[in-house]
Formats: structure tokens, C-alpha cells, sequence
């Protein structure tokens, strides 16, 4: 049995694939509601990157991991609020926004690790592990999969949450028609600004989650830039799964294999340049849009601003 | 949804009344005063003194004999990284990843300059190592491009993803192929001082500044002045009328995507071939976020360009000796940029609001 | 609304000195309202008279700058919609404002509260009731781009009276109807009336104010400029408030007298054909009916009418021919000459011309300068250009002249388009299209939208253009146009042509059948 196939480096390439596609999927599910809103959030690595401080940053502070995710999940909402209120309130363009968004927090975040950490270098511990009752006793798969920190499964949860808003609550037709034709929501005597700034703000929550969970769980450390590109692999990922949480899902987790294999290939001691396989998950995205990205459909006032008394 | 949404032809109308100055000096300078304000008032809350990282920036960036001509040779590449943004943001296209289209020119031309070199007079060479960077840089996006013009495929998240593949495949052309076997650290083979691009007089700047100012220039006038950049235009304001006028939308995209990113890798040439003479591995300055708002500011103006780049020559380049003096990492950059940006966006609204629409339009 | 309406004819609604301004303009100006439960109360008045801006108020998009909105006796708020809605006022708008990716059960639903499920049953069950009672026919499972225009309306009203509206407002509701379809919402509008609905009928049509209307206020230029009570209204022979109300919409001149002489020469005899159709065929898509194998002559100096309901390919059969779009099949030949093979600049080299509907947003580039825009579709061409360098001169001079024979006015050619008002935009669009070298011009709902100086400006336009020579395609839904000027009316209905009926005044019935067809 050559080292790859051994159990061990598949159970260390599966665990890592769940806590790299984590991040991934809390954005991208937040990306997906606010698209479905009809806005285009690229901004959201900026999002991210302020939960992951935020998350860290209070983790180490008060020891408490739940308090640091509680900080990352308010930052990214505080961050999602610029958005909503320059974009959704006052129409200005998502993407100018949103690039200043994203520069904005990658600056100041690189500012105040400078001012707190960066003679320091804090590490967080490792965090604490709920495992599922019998699963986690399988074999290989039991560490993999189930025996992760509780917020992976509530992860996962999130994402049938998700499908059961869409599908069963009058929400899910509010966000859906907030993006296709919004000025039918109006007629239809729902605010479109609200419904959209909820969107947005829900989705600022989700991506500083993410982005709490990569800097406290998944690194254990905040680095300027740390979340290195995640928030715009979240995008995409939301684009392609055209609306299904569960496509996120299935997407994120295969984002976060790639991801993990460049460490598992490391660990296992296989001489492949890390270059090459961090490349994989971009790979992946342009090989599928190469594929299907004539079909990616997206709402039709996506990127649009509304305003009600446009005449 | 397009860049061009911004008004792009602000200013550039004539006659000039002093309203409209007035109106054009507020609409440009008030977002970097603010920005430069807000940027302080961070500063002064992490504990650092706002007035001595802005005097270092200013005295390092603008104001001391090097660090004044660090700051000239540092707007070549970024000149020529806006002449690109302009070319695709008047063609209402976000190509957002001329970083990797910036490095992989700046590879292109590492590589084949020192060879050349050997083999043609240095003009020559250095001449054919631009044209292959611009090459290069074309070529990487014309996947987005493709997309883009044929399957309706959104182009900021094909440029970005282009942008992470092509900071991968430079790596790792540095690491495997072209390293040098000279040296430890991984990196391509330096060309000699003797076979860069000249430099000015007897100053530092390189010579590239010049072929900066000069293509930003021409880029302006093709764009402003010529039928393709008219048809280019056009299909930024508004692709339906192109449509309705006949225009091929698909070919322009794809012209619009070549030049652009042509530009982009020929900023990767400029700066290899001016400045650094090689490309270390895992070297990225990720200039392309930062040269994006320069562009929206100047309002794709390549005049207010030139401008605006050289206040961002200098920010960056005395944030990056602040950075060693103050302590205040360079990122903070980013920040003054991201604030620039968000006023400036604000700016033009409050601005649209307070001119009367004229009649009809409601 | 259960009740036997006791027509107690006190005003459910009364809008008081209600004045609404936009950047420039003033909207509406003091204008004074009172809406009765029982009532078809129709807002007449010309494009641009300020009807879309009251439904925008009465349906709470607009808020008004000045005025009260009274219900009930006291002062309230209409906006934002969610508030009209409440105060009992639904909505029919013109373009139907429906979600096109829900079905019109979720439509219907919206409302719900957000965390709740929507209430897909209880729905059901009075949507039924309402439907057999009222004669409401709506497919509730249907997804809303599938529906015809005249099915989406129904889906509107349908909207409205779940949600017991008190009034019932119809912004322009018969304009994407057949002739059978406008005399169903007349009676289900009686039906309505009968159960004490309010009812505001809005429209620029005199017939269907005189036909439905029980009261008729007329707005003039933002301001109303008279009420005709019911017992004038029914009191009286036809013909007095007839004459009466074109006075009070047009001011002293009404304009349509002007029209005398003109079919005289549309019918003068055709020339031999400018354009020849044989065989033009497009397959069907999602959106739209496609073209099945259309044959059409023009001749010279001739003005042939495209009529129908919208949607019914007049669009594609326009972008086929102007070269627009080339995914079709079949001949077309101008002057003799096959064109199908080419492209449109090409055709348009040879005189093939196309005045678009869609004038902001696809016939003009708003961003660019008035000058940019006259030579939109001759951009790299001499003497404009040479060498692909831009000869300002020589564009400023021809602009100049163009704007100053079709009347465009606007501060300078150098303003940017999307400043101009819709009359002058159209005039852009004019000069652009039938200035010299137009063999075949296609015209889509040349006048529609316009103010009354500018499409009577149109129509002379056209007209000219026939007496030079060239042919015209004239494609409208809008009757009177096309009896004002072409000599043959072609009916399309479900990409086919359904019919040909020659111009004159006779026609109107005739057309109007073959188009009702497709409402079936």
C-alpha cells in the first residue's frame, strides 16, 4: 500500500477537507441569499476577513470560542452594513463598493494585527471537539467527519435551514423576488430595501462567521490576508450553485478536499509543489465555468440598486 | 452594473466654467482629503501619530531626493496598469485580474529578456521581451474573454479566479522552470543593469516612466478620439444600443480583454525590466486592487490618471518606509484606497442628487 | 366588498390639491380627486398629462410634494405601496408587476409574513370563489413568464380583490388587450362596480373612457382640467361630452383634424417593391412565438402596417429584417436585392433603416454626446471618421445641421443624450434613421409615449419619407396610427400573419377581429 492510499493520510485528508470547506460554505450560503436578493456582495472577502480578526481576536481575549465566533459573525455584519446602506439604501455601485469593502478590512485588520500580535504571534489552543455519538467511532471516517468543533455541524445544519427557507417560508419568495423584480415585491406591499438589507446583513453574519471559524479553528493563528482569497471562492460557488444551498454544499466540500490535499500531500511527504495544488480549487472553478457557465443563471436585477421613487 | 455608470466624461466637457471646476475639485480632491482624515483619525486610535506617519509618507514618498525618484520609477507600471483598467472599464468589462495578468508578463519578460540579451543588441531584446509579456498577459485573459463574449459569463469572477491560477502558474514557472541555478533563493536569472531600460538622465527613474505616461496618454486619445474606442464605449454605456447599432459585441470584448490585459502584462514587463531584473518566487505587489479605484477616481480619465497614479506612487512607496520607521504596515494603504473609494462613491451620489435631472428623465 | 353595495356615494378616497414634481417638471399641479365606491371613474388624458404620476401616487410609489390624501375622512399616507394596500387600494399596472420566476400562486402570497408559510390552500379556496363569482380565469400554478399580458392583468385583479381593495385602479389596462379582451375587463369592471368597488380606470383612449366610465376626469399637463359627473355622462346624446372632453384634453385645437389629405397619398399606387419578404422564418423560443414563414412586399412610397397584439413577433420580424439578429431563415430582398446573407451595417449601407421602440434603452447611448449619437451606426465611416480618428469638425458641423432640421433641442450636440427629454430623443433617433439614403425604414410604435407635437412631428416625418420614395414598415399596436397612415395593414398574431386588410377608415373592425384572435 503506497502512502497515499493508507488510512491515515485519507483520514487526515478528509478532516482537513471539512474544516477548509467550513469557511467556504457559511460564506457562500451568506453570497447565496444576497444574490438571491439581487445583490452582489464582492465585498465579502472583506467580510470574511473581519470576522476572522474579530473571531480571533476575542477568542483569545476571553478564552471562550463561542464568544470569538458571537465577535466574528457581529464584525461581518457590521462590515455587510456599509454595504447595505451604501448599495441597498443609496443604489451606489456593488462592485466599487465592494472592492473598497474588501481593501478596506484587509488594511485594517493588517492594522491591528500589527498594533496587538505581531510581536507576539498568539496562538489559539486547539478547539474543543464534540463528537457524534457512534459515527465517531467509525472507522476512518468517524475522526474525518464527526469528530469536529459543534459549529461544523451546526454548518451543515445551516444548510437545510437554508433549503427550508427557500423552499417553505414566504421569505424565500421574498428574497427571490427581490431579485428578479423588485418592484413587484413593492406592489406586493413588501419592502424591498428591508428585505434586501436583511439579506445582506444575514450574509455579512454568515461570511465573519466563516471567516472566524478559518482564523480561530482552522489556522489558530490571524495572519494579515488570512483568509486569502476564500470570500471570492465563496462568490463563485454561490453563482454556480444557482440557488441551492445544498449545491454550496456539495461545492464547498470539494473546494475544501483541494485545499486540504496540499497539506495532506505535505504531511504524507509527497513531493508535488504546493503551488501547483492550491491552484486545484481556482482550476475547478474555470473548468466549470468553462463547462456551464453559459447556464449559470442569475437574477435578473442582480447587481441593479432599486429605488421606489425612480419614477 | 458597469463602470461606466460613473461619469466617466465629467470634466472632460468644454467649455470650463468656474462652477464646474469648483464642482470637479470637489468631486475629486474632497475624497482624498476625507480619506486622508479618516485614515488619521484610525491611526491616532491604534496609538500611532497620524502627523508623523503622514510626514513620513510625504518626506519619504514626495519630498526626499530617493524616495522622489523611487516614487516616478514606481508609477510606470502602475500607469500602465491603468491605461489597461481604462481601456476595459470604458468597454464596461471588470477585469479585475490584471494581477495575474501582471505577473505572468513580469515572468515572461524575466525569462526571455537575460536570453535575448545574449543574442540581440539590448534595445532589441528588451523590445521583444514587452512584446512577448504583452503577449502573455493578452493570452491569459482571453479565457474570460471568451466566456465572457460568447457564453454571458460574468467577468469579475472569471478575472479573479484567472488571477489566482496565474499567480500559481508564475510560481511555479519560477520555482521549476526558470530558476536560476545561481542563486538559492528561488528566482529567475537577473538580467544586467547594462541591458535594462535606461534610466533618466542622471537620476534613478527609470526610463519606463516615460513609456508609461506615453502609452497612458495614447490609450486616452484611441479611447476618446477613434472609432474603436468610440465602439468600445459604446458597448460600455450601453450594450443594447451597440446591438441596436450593429456593433460585434463579441469581437469587441474580446479586443477590449486583449488590450487590456496586454497592458497589464506589459506592466509586468516595465517593472522587471526597469526595477527588479528578475522575479522571485512568491513576489506578488498585487498593485491591480489598488490601481482600480486610481482609475474610478480619475474617472477613466488617463490625464487625471497620471495624477492620481502619482499620489499613489507616493502613499505607496513612503508607506513602505513608514512601514519600516512607523511600524505601520503597508497594508494601511489599503485602507486610505478603500476610504478614497467609499467617499468618493458617496460624492457622486450626494452630487447626483443635488444637480436637477433634466426635465423628461423622470 | 361581501356586502349588496348600498351606493352610498360618499368618496372613499379624495385626493386634495394633490402637486407631485420631478427634477424639472411639474407633474402633477394641484390636482383635486374623489373617488366613489360603485363608480368607473376614468383618468383621461394624453401622454404625459400626469396619469402615470397619480396611479404612482394612488398606488404609493410616488409620494406627493404637496396635497393630502384623504381616506375615510382623514388625512393619510399612501406610500409606501405596502400603505396604499392597506388603505384598500389595489393596483393593476400597465406592465403587470408580477415576479416572472414565482408562480402566480407565490405572487399572490407575498404578502404573507416572512416567517410564515404561505398559505398555499386557504389561497386556493378564495381565489376559487372569486374566480367562478367574477369570471376570473387565472392559472394559479402557471409560472408568471409563461402568462399572456391580458392573463397577468387577470392575475392583478385577482390580487387586488383577495385582498378586499375598496378601490380598484387600472393604469392603461385595454393597451396589451384584443378587442374581445378589453370588452371582458369592461364587464368584469360592471361586475365590480355592482359590489361597490371603486374603480379607476386610467387610459388615453376617449372611446373606452366613453364606453366604461360612469365619471370622466380629464388631466391636461399635470393639472385637471374638468369632471364630467354620471348624469351629464349618461344624461346627454354621445356625441356632446365627446366633443366637450377632446376640448378639454387637446386645449382649443384638437390635433387629429390635422390628419385630412394624408390617406389620400398613402393609398396613391404602389411602386415596384422596395423590399420583398418570402419564407422568413424564427423557431420558437421561451419568451416569444417565433416567425412562421412570413411573405410581405413593400413597394415604393408606400406605408405598409404591422398590426397586433404586443408580443406576437413584430420584434423579432423587425431585428430580422434590420439585420439585428441573423438566427433566421428565409429571403428578404431590398431593391431586388438579397440581404439575408448580410450584416446590418451592411444593409444599412444599402438604405435598409430601423427606428427602434425601445428609444432609451437600446437607441440611444444615454452617457454619450447627442453628436455620438446621430452617428451611432456610422462610427469609422467618412467623413466622420478617417483613418479611425474621430474628425470632430466635420461631425459638430453635420450634427449641428441635423438637430437643427428635426427640431432637437437641446443646450449643445456635445450634452449627453440621456439629458434630453423623450420627444427630443426621438428626434435623434429620427434624424438618424430616415435622413438621407432611407430606401425601407421599419418604424416600431413610432409615436408611442410622445408628446402630441412630437408624434404628430413623427408622422409627418414618416410620411415625407413615403412621398420621397423610400417604403415603410410601420409596426404598432396603436389602431388610429395605423389607419392614419398606411395603405395596407398586416396583421400578425402568434408569429404568423394572420391577415391583410387594406388602409382606410374601414379597416378598424376588420383588424381589429384578426387581432382578437389570439386572445382566444
Amino acid at each position: 500500500m503506497t502512502p497515499l492510499m493508507s488510512t491515515a493520510f485519507i483520514g487526515a485528508l478528509l478532516f482537513g477537507a471539512v474544516t477548509a470547506a467550513v469557511p467556504l460554505l457559511l460564506a457562500g450560503l451568506g453570497e447565496q441569499m444576497s444574490e438571491k436578493s439581487g445583490v452582489l456582495n464582492i465585498g465579502l472577502e472583506g467580510m470574511m476577513i473581519a470576522g476572522s480578526f474579530a473571531g480571533f481576536a476575542t477568542a483569545l481575549a476571553s478564552g471562550s470560542f463561542w464568544l470569538g465566533f458571537g465577535a466574528g459573525a457581529a464584525a461581518g455584519m457590521a462590515a455587510a452594513l456599509i454595504v447595505a446602506l451604501l448599495c441597498v439604501r443609496l443604489g451606489l455601485d456593488q462592485v466599487v463598493v465592494g472592492v473598497g469593502l474588501t481593501l478596506g478590512c484587509q488594511g485594517l485588520t493588517a492594522l491591528l494585527h500589527h498594533v496587538h500580535f505581531a510581536r507576539t504571534y498568539p496562538r489559539l489552543p486547539a478547539a474543543s471537539v464534540t463528537s457524534v455519538p457512534f459515527l465517531a467511532d467509525l472507522p476512518v471516517l468517524g475522526p474525518a467527519l464527526f469528530r469536529h468543533h459543534a459549529l461544523v455541524y451546526l454548518a451543515f445544519a445551516l444548510v437545510a435551514v437554508m433549503a427550508f427557507v427557500y423552499r417553505r417560508l414566504t421569505l424565500g419568495l421574498h428574497l427571490k423576488a427581490a431579485g428578479d423584480r423588485p418592484d413587484a415585491l413593492e406592489a406586493a406591499g413588501i419592502d424591498v430595501i428591508r428585505t434586501r438589507t436583511a439579506a445582506v446583513l444575514a450574509t455579512g453574519a454568515m461570511a465573519g462567521l466563516g471567516g472566524a471559524y478559518l482564523a480561530q479553528v482552522g489556522a489558530a493563528v490571524f495572519v494579515p490576508f488570512v483568509t486569502n482569497g476564500a470570500g471570492f471562492l465563496a462568490i463563485v460557488l454561490a453563482m454556480l450553485a444557482r440557488g441551492r444551498p445544498l449545491w454550496v454544499l456539495l461545492g464547498a466540500l470539494l473546494f475544501g478536499l483541494c485545499l486540504a490535499l496540499a497539506t495532506a500531500l505535505q504531511v504524507a511527504g509527497v513531493d508535488v509543489p504546493t503551488d501547483a495544488v492550491q491552484a486545484i480549487p481556482y482550476l475547478a472553478v474555470m473548468t466549470v465555468l468553462v463547462m456551464f457557465g453559459r447556464r449559470s443563471r442569475l437574477p435578473a436585477a442582480l447587481g441593479a440598486p432599486y429605488s421606489r421613487d425612480g419614477g | 452594473m458597469s463602470p461606466q455608470d460613473l461619469p466617466a466624461d465629467l470634466g472632460a466637457a468644454r467649455p470650463w466654467r468656474p462652477g464646474k471646476i469648483f464642482r470637479w475639485l470637489a468631486l475629486t480632491l474632497m475624497p482624498v482629503l476625507a480619506a486622508l482624515f479618516g485614515g488619521g483619525v484610525i491611526l491616532w486610535a491604534v496609538g500611532v501619530d497620524p502627523l508623523n506617519y503622514y510626514g513620513t509618507v510625504a518626506g519619504r514618498g514626495l519630498l526626499s531626493p530617493s524616495g522622489v525618484q523611487q516614487t516616478l520609477t514606481r508609477m510606470a507600471p502602475l500607469l500602465f496598469l491603468a491605461a489597461g483598467l481604462i481601456v476595459a472599464f470604458r468597454a464596461g468589462l471588470w477585469n479585475l485580474g490584471v494581477d495575474g495578468q501582471f505577473l505572468l508578463g513580469a515572468v515572461a519578460a524575466a525569462a526571455s529578456a537575460p536570453a535575448l540579451a545574449a543574442i540581440l543588441p539590448s534595445g532589441a531584446a528588451i523590445l521583444v521581451a514587452f512584446s512577448l509579456a504583452a503577449l502573455v498577459g493578452a493570452a491569459w485573459a482571453m479565457l474570460p474573454a471568451l466566456l465572457k463574449a460568447y457564453g454571458g459569463v460574468n467577468e469579475i469572477v472569471s478575472t479573479l479566479m484567472m488571477t489566482f491560477l496565474g499567480v500559481s502558474l508564475a510560481n511555479l514557472v519560477v520555482k521549476l522552470g526558470l530558476r536560476d541555478p545561481e542563486t538559492t533563493v528561488p528566482q529567475t536569472r537577473t538580467l544586467p543593469v547594462e541591458d535594462r531600460l535606461p534610466r533618466l538622465f542622471e537620476t534613478t527613474v527609470s526610463s519606463g516612466l516615460l513609456l508609461g505616461l506615453f502609452t497612458i496618454i495614447l490609450v486616452h486619445l484611441a479611447m476618446t478620439r477613434t472609432a474603436f474606442g468610440l465602439r468600445l464605449r459604446v458597448m460600455g454605456v450601453n450594450p443594447r444600443a451597440a446591438i441596436h447599432a450593429g456593433l460585434d459585441l463579441p469581437w469587441l470584448t474580446i479586443c477590449a480583454f486583449a488590450l487590456s490585459a496586454g497592458l497589464a502584462g506589459a506592466a509586468g514587463a516595465i517593472e522587471v525590466l526597469g526595477i527588479q531584473g528578475n522575479v522571485r518566487a512568491d513576489w506578488n505587489p498585487a498593485y491591480g486592487l489598488l490601481v482600480v479605484p486610481t482609475v474610478l477616481l480619475a474617472r477613466l480619465n488617463g490625464f487625471a490618471a497620471v495624477g492620481f497614479v502619482l499620489l499613489l506612487s507616493v502613499l505607496s512607496i513612503g508607506g513602505e518606509s513608514a512601514a519600516r520607521r512607523t511600524g505601520v504596515p503597508s497594508a494601511f494603504t489599503f485602507v486610505l484606497v478603500a476610504l478614497v473609494l467609499v467617499v468618493l462613491a458617496c460624492s457622486e451620489y450626494l452630487d447626483r442628487r443635488a444637480r436637477n435631472t433634466p426635465e423628461g428623465a423622470a | 366588498m361581501r356586502m349588496a353595495a348600498p351606493m352610498p356615494r360618499e368618496p372613499v378616497i379624495a385626493l386634495v390639491n394633490v402637486t407631485k414634481r420631478f427634477p424639472g417638471v411639474v407633474a402633477l399641479d394641484g390636482v383635486g380627486l374623489e373617488l366613489r365606491p360603485g363608480e368607473v371613474h376614468v383618468l383621461l388624458g394624453e401622454n404625459g398629462a400626469g396619469k402615470s404620476t397619480l396611479v404612482g401616487i394612488l398606488s404609493g410609489r410616488h409620494r406627493p410634494d404637496g396635497g393630502a390624501v384623504v381616506i375615510d375622512g382623514a388625512a393619510r399616507r399612501l406610500d409606501p405601496p405596502r400603505a396604499a394596500l392597506s388603505s384598500g387600494i389595489g393596483t393593476v399596472f400597465q406592465h403587470a408587476l408580477l415576479a416572472p420566476t414565482l408562480t402566480v400562486e407565490e405572487n399572490l402570497l407575498l404578502d404573507t409574513p416572512w416567517w410564515q408559510r404561505p398559505k398555499r390552500a386557504e389561497l386556493r379556496g378564495q381565489a376559487h370563489r372569486l374566480a367562478s363569482e367574477l369570471d376570473v380565469l387565472v392559472p394559479l400554478d402557471a409560472r408568471v413568464s409563461k402568462l399572456s399580458p391580458a392573463e397577468r392583468q387577470q392575475a392583478e385583479i385577482l390580487r387586488a380583490l383577495l385582498r378586499d381593495s375598496r378601490v380598484l385602479l387600472l393604469d392603461e389596462a385595454t393597451s396589451m388587450l384584443a378587442p374581445a379582451g378589453v370588452d371582458r375587463l369592461g364587464a368584469l369592471m360592471g361586475r365590480l362596480a355592482e359590489r361597490g368597488v371603486g374603480i379607476v380606470l386610467v387610459t388615453h383612449k376617449l372611446r373606452e373612457a366613453l364606453a366604461f366610465g360612469d365619471r370622466i376626469s380629464v388631466l391636461r399637463r399635470g393639472r385637471k382640467v374638468g369632471e364630467i359627473p354620471p348624469e351629464r355622462l349618461k344624461g346627454t346624446a354621445e356625441d356632446a361630452p365627446a366633443a366637450e372632453i377632446v376640448a378639454m384634453m387637446f386645449g382649443s385645437a384638437p390635433p387629429n383634424l390635422a390628419r385630412q389629405g394624408s390617406r389620400a397619398e398613402a393609398l396613391a399606387a404602389r411602386g415596384r417593391p422596395v423590399l420583398k419578404v418570402s419564407g422568413l422564418s424564427l423557431p420558437p423560443d421561451r419568451a416569444a412565438p417565433g416567425l412562421s414563414t412570413i411573405d410581405l412586399d413593400v413597394g415604393a412610397g408606400e406605408i405598409v402596417g404591422i398590426a397586433g397584439i404586443e408580443g406576437q413577433g413584430q420584434r423579432e420580424f423587425a431585428e430580422l429584417l434590420s439585420g439585428q439578429r441573423r438566427d433566421g431563415s428565409g429571403s428578404i430582398r431590398l431593391d431586388g436585392r438579397e440581404i439575408a446573407g448580410l450584416t446590418l451595417a451592411e444593409r444599412r449601407a444599402l438604405g435598409l433603416r430601423h427606428l427602434s421602440d425601445d428609444r432609451l434603452g437600446e437607441g440611444i447611448a444615454a452617457n454619450l454626446s447627442v453628436a455620438h449619437n446621430l452617428f451611432l451606426k456610422r462610427i469609422g465611416q467618412r467623413p466622420f471618421w478617417r483613418l479611425g480618428w474621430e474628425r470632430r469638425r466635420a461631425i459638430g458641423k453635420n450634427a449641428v445641421a441635423l438637430a437643427r432640421a428635426y427640431d432637437i433641442r437641446a443646450t449643445s450636440v456635445d450634452a449627453p443624450a440621456g439629458n434630453l427629454s423623450g420627444g427630443n430623443v426621438q428626434k435623434i433617433l429620427l434624424a438618424r434613421e430616415l435622413d438621407e439614403g432611407a430606401r425601407l425604414a421599419i418604424c416600431s410604435k413610432p409615436t408611442h409615449g410622445l408628446d402630441l407635437a412630437t408624434a404628430a412631428a413623427t408622422r409627418a416625418r414618416i410620411r415625407g419619407l413615403a412621398q420621397r420614395g423610400a417604403g415603410v414598415l410601420l409596426i404598432s399596436s396603436d389602431l388610429d396610427e395605423l389607419i392614419d397612415l398606411a395603405s395596407r395593414i398586416v396583421v400578425l398574431r402568434g408569429g404568423a400573419v394572420a391577415g391583410v386588410v387594406a388602409g382606410g377608415s374601414s379597416a378598424r373592425e376588420k383588424v381589429g377581429r384578426l387581432m382578437a384572435g389570439a386572445a382566444a
